[in-house]
């Protein structure tokens, strides 16, 4: 190939194809390079919660835009609104729900506290156990097994140039800029993103920036088609626990349970002993579900640095060499974020601020 | 080494599968002095070919086939090897101690075990390649409409056509006719001249080149007529089998349409031959590649079937359906294998002729191996993936815009995420694919493999929680 890209985005999840889509928009010939496919990492495997409940404080302006894109894209994403309930089963529960849905309340999310009493005539089915709630009607879900479909149809459309099968081996300086290797195959750009999800540490040291990216390796499960015992998306308040019912009757068992493997040795696998105690926690908060059969559980890379907030800005100070990752509940707020990634190098005031991967990275709270 | 020194309840071999391939692999490591656990979701040892007869009809007259599987079940129960049968393994995971966990699902408490080795010997799948009205009732596999017989020396009901290609057609077909059934017609997309190319192979096995021309000479006797180089192109019936319409084909399996014929009938005995059941192997991250030769994608094994990943071996036709006469050989070497690996003993399993048996096995495989033209037998409105209703113009849209491999169409169009995860759906799937966009079975690959292997009951994975005993690893950051 002969093209010099403008730009070479290096990831075709989420974040990558959003920020191509705005980049091509926004003038500047864009090519997306991607090892798999379109939308088969973290952005197609995911649980696909919208919920503003699990979303950090200081990133909730960024997941309520977010929340609104996806709402856009409606039908083709699968999107729902279904509304949301977290729950606490003991007083420490309740009292780490109180503090953190206070504060995510008062940073614009529109969250209330509810009665065990109340959530039982709503949603029959879970256990009678529930000490404390929360609800927020916004949240919702969207079937990230759409990801690829989706935005690979939006590539073609604006005819943005997508290589799949391109598993970047190497990033080269070069007089246009940067060359780019896959094997012994290569595109040359004038200027790089990656956004390559949990591979975006490797990917940086190939141009000599040392970030400290971390992977973490999270376990989502699903059933048989099952009678209605959800309508609408559950959350625990540690956090340990995601469940929601999708139309066809399918219910996604998620929370963040760790299998094993590292992004470079491949795909990763579930953890037994992990897996389990999962399943029964789904079945400690909906009883009805020790009869569904279990269909698959799989896993997914999601990365974050020590602060866990996003990395989105320039890569090792330089002009031409972008980055944009590590964005906790990057599901929700990965199409606004990569539009103010493509905003931001086409040199264009953003809309919010982003997040300067040069800062002190600094290890950030969890209790 | 010694296998006492390993903790009591870790096991130096879990064979999974029972049929003569880890039969024979769990006899001989037993036989060795290994601990072995052979595991298989059937009632009893014997697998596919071997399938032990129901209870209510024991008596019924033994034929060569159910003597083979009577001889093993004895010796199995002689060898004392511990056996877990109606147990599905839906889990195998590599253990931190360098061993094997592997998540059983079946009627007794234990739901996990460990096992310094794994043999895999899963056996085979069919292939059925789909086309209008093969979802209805009275359409039987070609290999589970064998089952059925085995099991209840019942044949298929009313009149019945069988299909497909390669010997099963003919072995079925003369089952039904032996157990007072009514064959119409038989028809299979092979040629005479297919035939006559593996005539040279199969002269290496005498005796089951004898056997097969017995079946096809009682069906000649019989005055049953046999429809070479034509193929069913749609099963016809309102609310079950009424008939079928067949049609010549082309030499790539291509139908003409101007050569068709109806057959009325109650029943369909329909394949094309069969797939490796590798979906354990690829669990455990074993390598795998395609070879047609083979059946399909089968894992990367060496001469005595040890995989890429250490302590897993495989045998028998998941690791390449070469059939019934290899599948006892295959199992006792990679019983051979472990023992080398475990023990450092070279037991010297017999090689006995099993380069003839290979060859004779392959070139059966060799007429199922499915044509070009075969995929224009699927109508647009042909369920390809009968759990969630996906329909080829479903499949062909999606590659149409630009689905590539595998896991992008089954993420496009749910195909393959239903109960049966993709197992009967995948190679049709792959050969759609392949067709559209001119990429090697390799490029378009497989769906990643996940657990759980079946199906399994939530609550017979999972137990109770204790909840203040829930392991809290840290609360997301604010
Ligand atoms: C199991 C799981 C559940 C989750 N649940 C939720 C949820 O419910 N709600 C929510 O909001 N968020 C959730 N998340 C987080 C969310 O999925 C991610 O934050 C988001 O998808 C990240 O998008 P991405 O584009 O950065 O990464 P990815 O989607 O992983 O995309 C990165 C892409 O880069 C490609 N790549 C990597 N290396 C190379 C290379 N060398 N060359 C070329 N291409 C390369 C990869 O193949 C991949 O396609 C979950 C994450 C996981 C893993």
């Amino acid at each position: 190939m002969n093209v010099i890209f403008d730009i070479a985005v290096i990831g075709g999840g989420i974040m990558g194809c959003g920020a191509a889509l705005r980049l091509s928009e926004g003038g500047m010939n864009t090519v997306v390079l991607e090892q798999g496919d379109i939308g088969q990492g973290a952005s197609g495997v995911n649980a696909g919660t919208l919920s503003m409940q699990i979303k950090r404080v200081k990133l909730m302006p960024y997941a309520i835009k977010g929340h609104e894109m996806w709402e856009k894209m409606g039908d083709q994403v699968g999107f729902h609104r279904t509304g949301g309930y977290t729950l606490a089963f003991n007083d420490k529960e309740a009292d780490l729900l109180h503090e953190r849905m206070s504060m995510k309340k008062e940073a614009g999310a529109n969250i209330e506290f509810v009665s065990p009493d109340k959530i039982i005539s709503s949603e029959p089915h879970l256990s009678k156990k529930i000490v404390a709630a929360s609800y927020c009607p916004d949240d919702g879900y969207a079937n990230s097994s759409l990801t690829g479909q989706y935005y690979r149809n939006r590539l073609r459309e604006l005819d943005v140039s997508y290589i799949e099968k391109f598993g970047v081996t190497d990033i080269l300086e070069h007089e246009e800029g940067w060359k780019i290797c896959s094997g012994a195959r290569t595109v040359v750009a004038k200027r790089i993103l990656l956004a390559a999800g949990g591979w975006c540490k490797k990917l940086a040291a190939m141009i000599g920036a040392d970030l400290p990216i971390r992977a973490r390796i999270n376990t989502v499960t699903v059933t048989e088609r099952a009678p209605q015992l959800l309508s609408s998306i559950l959350g625990h308040a540690t956090g340990l626990l995601t469940m929601k019912q999708k139309e066809n009757g399918t219910i996604l068992i998620g929370g963040g349970w760790q299998g094993k493997g590292t992004p470079e040795q491949g795909r990763g696998q579930i953890d037994i002993k992990n897996l389990i105690p999962n399943l029964q926690l789904a079945k400690f908060v909906i009883p009805a579900l020790a009869n569904i059969r279990v269909i698959r559980s799989w896993t997914g890379f999601e990365a974050n640095v020590p602060d866990f907030y996003p990395l989105a800005g320039k890569l090792a100070n330089r002009d031409n060499a972008f980055i944009l990752g590590c964005v906790r509940g990057g599901y929700t707020i990965g199409p606004y974020i990569s539009k103010l990634m493509g905003d931001f190098i086409l040199g264009r005031e953003t809309e919010m601020p982003l997040f300067d991967p040069s800062r002190d990275i600094i290890e950030g709270r969890l209790i | 080494m010694v296998s006492s020194l390993i903790g009591c309840n870790m096991y130096d071999v879990v064979v999974i599968g029972a049929g003569p391939a880890g039969a024979n692999a769990a006899i001989d490591a037993h036989d060795h002095g290994l601990r072995v656990l052979l595991i298989d979701e059937g009632r009893d040892a014997g697998g596919q070919v071997w399938r032990p007869k129901s209870g209510s009809i024991l008596k019924a007259s033994v034929t060569s086939i159910e003597r083979k599987g009577n001889q093993l079940r004895e010796h199995l129960q002689k060898s004392e090897v511990k056996r877990k049968f109606e147990t599905r393994v839906w889990h195998i995971e590599k253990s931190d101690n360098g061993g094997w966990i592997v998540g059983l699902s079946g009627p007794d408490d234990e739901k996990q075990v460990t096992s310094r080795t794994v043999i895999i010997a899963t056996g085979a799948q069919e292939r059925i390649i789909p086309v209008n009205g093969w979802t209805l009732p009275g359409v039987l596999g070609l290999a589970g409409s064998t089952a059925l017989m085995k099991e209840n020396l019942l044949p298929p009901h009313g009149r019945s056509i069988v299909a497909g290609t390669g010997p099963l057609v003919f072995y079925v077909a003369s089952e039904i006719q032996r157990l007072g059934g009514n064959v119409t017609a038989i028809s299979t997309l092979n040629s005479k001249l297919d035939w006559c190319k593996a005539l040279p192979s199969m002269i290496l096995k005498p005796r089951l080149l004898f056997q097969g021309l017995c079946w096809v000479l009682s069906l000649y006797l019989k005055r049953i007529p046999i429809f070479w180089r034509t193929g069913i192109i749609t099963i016809e019936g309102e609310n079950a089998v009424e008939g079928v319409t067949i049609t010549k084909v082309d030499k790539d399996w291509a139908p003409k349409k101007d050569h068709q014929r109806y057959i009325p009938c109650e029943s369909v005995c329909y394949g094309q031959g069969l797939l490796p059941e590798i979906s354990a192997s690829r669990l455990t991250g074993a390598d795998h590649y395609y070879d047609e030769k083979l059946g399909g994608w089968v894992p990367t094994i060496d001469d005595l079937g040890r995989t890429s990943e250490k302590g897993i071996y495989a045998c028998g036709d998941n690791a390449g359906i070469l059939g019934v006469t290899v599948a006892p050989i295959s199992g006792k070497r990679a019983a051979q294998a472990v023992i080398e690996d475990l023990k450092g003993e070279n037991p010297g399993a017999g090689q006995s002729n099993l380069k003839m048996m290979q060859k004779f096995g392959r070139a059966m495989t060799v007429l199922n191996i499915p044509r070009s033209g075969l995929i224009k037998f699927i109508d647009d409105e042909t369920e390809i993936c009968r759990c969630e209703g996906i329909t080829k113009r479903d499949i062909d849209h999606e590659i149409a815009h630009g689905a590539q491999s595998h896991n992008a169409v089954k993420s496009g169009t749910r195909c393959g995420m239903g109960p049966c995860g993709g197992r009967f759906c995948m190679d049709t799937v792959a050969m759609l694919t392949a067709h559209h966009t001119s990429k090697t079975r390799e490029e378009i690959g497989l769906p990643t493999a996940r657990p759980p292997l079946r199906p399994v009951i939530l609550d017979t994975l999972s137990g109770d929680l204790d909840y203040d005993d829930l392991p809290i690893p840290g609360v997301s950051p604010l």
